[in-house]
């Protein structure tokens, strides 16, 4: 056993612990992280599954990476390259597609062709998004208020959030009011008659979430994957060189050149109290870190119920994170290829294998597949969203040959008789399956394949449930309540124990807000 | 009608846009998808191929040939070996540049000088009284760019001589789908690249064998507007966009000296006499009073002022050619020249004149930029170039 002193530690090295590092060591102090595994990254991981094949193992995509942290950490100086990722491709039931092409003139054309009236309104809708994401994304820079209490911290977040909302135009205020509480299968009924486009349109409300399209509250969710897209020039949508684990490669290579140790093969046993104050960390293997400041950047349930005597923590705080939905409802299949998908729908080689491909042929569909998983099975048809790594960045894969990466919803954490082996080999048949009705070709082109499900997210990501955002964006978990109320601002009822990953506000995705505003946080409290 | 390149056949087809620029009197694509993103991304992360025939090439042979190029321009001809490619500027007899661009030595007594502008008169008149023949191989002669980190793997995949050994700046004969090529390491965007040579008459099936050979590489054929942001970030000049050839400037303060440009590096001040030495011999005495420059434009600086009118930031995805004025203290100091989103380094950059002595590295001073319609300002500072300069660039 060995003991060590430090300034911080981070218990978790995903990109928000590795962010939160990265920022207190920015501000001088000596921080070591301590990762599980023996690689860092968390769900934000690259591996090498089969032999020169690299699955970007659980998160697929780059999309709401806050630009002040690429820009504060210097990332892309650490390697962090975007590649464009440029159309979405939906085939239909019927055997025609529609996409949304790399131009907005070819998108509405395409859209045209479905319906006259659905491409006009295609551009109203973008309109209201952009307007609505630019409403809400200041939301996301700001650390929430305690609504009940006046201490002057909280005066100061109350005058803030209450600065933002009287910003905000009165119909704003509304559409923002309707959004949040909205069905997205609703909201785009009122806009759209083309059921592959309403389809395709209101995934993006339910991912992460185990919610249909027709549940209230996916609006918001689809308008939290939407924020990624109003940075201008900075834009962070796309595919991350070298996959997700080039993303957070690069974050660990700014940390450690900001003095960060990184210590990985360090799975963390228990908190250290000491007088009633976080004072350090027990490995599972008897070593202990000491610190001023103790940060975990996993997930809330671990944070409080795990890592952590329950003595410590009120009752009804205790409550609040035991009743925290963390229910993981999406899963991967990580497939090798020899050859590409070849769709019917458009069939050969194309600009459609350079994008995503989404299974959603209508909102139904979406609804159906949560039917099913409502009562604890896996979508018989299930929405996939598909991309092709190695068409994108050619290290992903052996020249000719290919990656493919399908994110999968409804894949219940919580299966009917418990996950096993034939469970695991029904949900990849159900995906091949499906695939393989718009493609025909991709049962003869697997070479290997990879089945992720929430249980597999949690043994390897260690995230509980298995839940992508560590605790569901439903609305009474947002804000001033993620993840439980008058503790939303990284603080925890433990002095000196903080909590800057996913499940604090504003949430998921690989966006890093949270580890950067947790750092900003406890750096106001460093008292020496 | 404008004339077309020995590749025409090929480029047109896939012109998505049929957008054609001009260069020295060719068609030239300006891009071939609907927007340049992934042609600048393979050059950045995969192989991009460009067709750069409308280059002019001229072939310069005979005893006296290391002599001539030698008198024309200011780096040290005489030293080149055989398979050497230098870059380097060429002046009047002020020390005024009048072009840019790369000579190889092909053989003891062989050179072939790529350029921009028309230099055949420039060449022939300094060459009087020595035995040398000069010739405009520009019709006869295709080429091909092909950059970006997998672009030798491409080409070992399709060239008959291993390639391994071929250094930076340096070139060989080789052989693609039979054709004989030369092949230089060289190229316009500071990245791993090759120019491929090769007879007009022959070249398409040497376009088709690097397609062929790239497809599983990610080779993507790419133009101008990729070009033009890769060769910013790079910190390369253009002629015409950042400086006036010496013989086209209408008034004196359009021109500039080699030092002004920053191709001080470039001047062999030791060698014997060459356009423009005395010239140079002064200014670098006197010292320069302009220098040019890369700026790094304050992000945060910009959002604010886009925030000001409740917009996020708006920057065109192109490199912008036109010249902005730069202060410091309220006074213009000078000007971009070039200027863009550099989307590799997620930074505002720009190609600049400045003046003494505002032109040290570090210096903070402000960009002329169009709000919404309204003059501003954004915080900017000198920085070094190249903006962008991959390991894999010379290994």
């Amino acid at each position: 056993m060995s003991v060590h002193e430090y300034d911080a530690i981070i218990i978790g090295g995903g990109h928000n612990g590795l962010i939160n590092a990265a920022y207190l060591a920015r501000a001088g102090k000596k921080v070591v992280l301590l990762e599980r595994r023996s690689i860092v990254g968390g769900a934000a991981v690259t591996e090498e599954i089969f032999p020169g094949f690299r699955f970007t193992e659980f998160s697929y995509v780059v999309s709401l990476l806050r630009p002040e942290i690429i820009r504060e950490l210097e990332l892309p100086r650490h390697g962090l390259k975007i590649l464009p990722l440029p159309s979405t491709f939906t085939p239909m039931e019927n055997g025609d597609y529609i996409a949304a092409w790399d131009d907005h003139d070819k998108t509405r054309r395409e859209i045209y062709r479905h319906s006259p009236k659905d491409a006009d309104a295609y551009d109203d809708y973008a309109r209201l998004m952009m307007r609505m994401a630019m409403a809400v994304k200041p939301l996301l820079s700001l650390v929430p208020p305690d609504i009940a209490s006046l201490s002057p911290r909280n005066l100061v977040g109350l005058l803030k959030t209450g600065q933002y909302a009287a910003s905000l135009s009165e119909s704003d205020l509304y559409d923002v009011a309707r959004l949040v509480t909205q069905a997205s299968g609703d909201l785009l009924d009122e806009w759209f008659e083309t059921d592959a486009l309403k389809g395709t349109k209101s995934a993006s409300g339910i991912i992460g979430t185990f919610l249909g399209p027709r549940s209230p509250g996916t609006a918001y969710v689809l308008l939290h994957h939407y924020m990624g897209e109003i940075d201008g020039a900075f834009r962070a949508w796309g595919f991350a060189k070298n996959g997700s684990g080039g993303v957070t490669a690069s974050i660990a290579s700014a940390a450690r050149a900001l003095g960060v140790e990184i210590r990985t093969d360090a799975p963390v046993r228990q908190v250290i109290v000491k007088n009633g104050r976080a004072a350090g960390v027990a490995l599972e293997n008897g070593d202990e870190f000491y610190a001023r400041v103790v940060v975990s950047a996993a997930d809330p349930r671990r944070t409080f119920l795990q890592f952590v005597e329950p003595k410590y923590f009120p009752d009804d705080f205790l409550t609040s994170i035991r009743n925290f939905r963390t229910r993981g409802s999406s899963g991967k299949l990580n497939i090798a290829l020899s050859e590409l998908p070849n769709f019917s729908a458009l069939p050969g080689e194309g600009e459609l294998h350079r994008g995503a491909i989404s299974i959603s042929p209508s909102v139904d569909y979406i609804e159906r597949a949560f039917d099913d998983a409502k009562y604890g099975q896996v979508s018989r048809r299930p929405y996939i969203d598909i991309i092709i790594p190695s068409m994108i960045d050619p290290d992903m894969a052996p020249p000719g040959q290919h990656v493919m990466s399908c994110f999968v919803q409804y894949v219940p954490y919580d299966i009917e008789g418990g996950w096993t082996d034939a469970k695991k080999e029904l949900f990849a048949e159900n995906v091949i399956g499906t695939i393989e009705q718009y493609a025909p070709n991709i049962r003869r082109a697997i070479i290997g394949r990879q089945v992720i499900t929430p249980v597999d997210i949690e043994r390897i990501a260690g995230i509980t449930g298995g839940n992508i955002f560590h605790g569901e964006l439903l609305l009474h978990q947002l804000f001033f309540l993620r993840p439980a109320p008058q503790w939303a601002d990284f603080r925890t009822p433990l002095p000196g124990y903080y909590l800057a990953a996913s499940g604090a506000h504003p949430g998921g995705g690989v966006m890093g807000a949270a580890g950067r505003l947790g750092a900003m946080e406890i750096l106001k409290d460093w008292r020496w | 009608m404008l004339k077309q390149t020995p590749f025409h056949a090929r480029t047109s087809a896939i012109n998505q846009l049929q957008n054609w620029r001009r260069w020295s009197g060719y068609y030239t694509a300006g891009l071939y998808e609907m927007t340049h993103e992934r042609e600048y991304w393979a050059v950045r992360n995969s192989a991009a191929l460009f067709d750069v025939s409308p280059l002019l090439k001229y072939l310069v042979q005979g005893a006296d040939a290391a002599r001539l190029l030698n008198r024309i321009v200011t780096r040290d001809v005489l030293k080149m070996t055989v398979g050497q490619v230098i870059y380097t500027p060429w002046c009047d007899s002020h020390g005024k540049v009048l072009d840019d661009g790369t000579i190889s030595r092909l053989e003891e007594n062989t050179f072939r000088m790529t350029s921009a502008e028309p230099n055949l008169r420039w060449l022939t008149m300094n060459a009087a009284g020595m035995d040398v023949s000069i010739a405009d191989v520009s019709a006869n002669l295709a080429a091909l760019s092909l950059q970006g980190p997998k672009s030798r793997l491409i080409l070992k995949g399709c060239s008959t001589k291993p390639l391994d050994g071929l250094k930076y700046f340096r070139l060989m004969s080789n052989e693609i789908a039979g054709i004989p090529v030369t092949i230089s390491r060289t190229g316009y965007t500071g990245d791993l690249g090759y120019e491929i040579w090769m007879d007009s008459s022959s070249a398409l099936p040497v376009w088709d064998a690097l397609m062929s050979a790239g497809h599983d590489y990610g080779v993507t054929p790419a133009g101008m507007l990729a070009l033009d942001v890769a060769r910013v970030e790079a910190g390369l000049i253009l002629i015409e966009t950042d400086y006036t050839a010496a013989h086209h400037a209408i008034i004196e303060s359009q021109k500039s000296s080699p030092f002004e440009l920053g191709l001080g590096w470039a001047v062999n001040l030791e060698k014997t006499a060459f356009n423009g030495k005395r010239a140079l011999q002064e200014e670098k005495t006197r010292g320069s009073d302009w220098l040019f420059v890369g700026l790094e434009v304050d992000w945060t600086g910009m959002e604010r002022l886009y925030r000001e009118v409740g917009l996020p930031p708006q920057i065109p995805s192109i490199t912008v050619r036109t010249s902005l004025p730069v202060f410091v203290g309220g006074v213009q100091v000078g000007y971009a020249s070039s200027s863009a989103w550099s989307p590799v380094l997620k930074k505002y950059i720009a190609l600049a004149h400045i003046r003494r002595p505002y032109f040290e590295i570090g210096t903070q001073l402000v960009l002329e930029v169009t709000v919404e319609h309204q003059r501003k300002y954004a915080p900017a500072r000198v920085v070094k170039t190249p903006f962008y300069e991959p390991e894999w660039k010379k290994s």
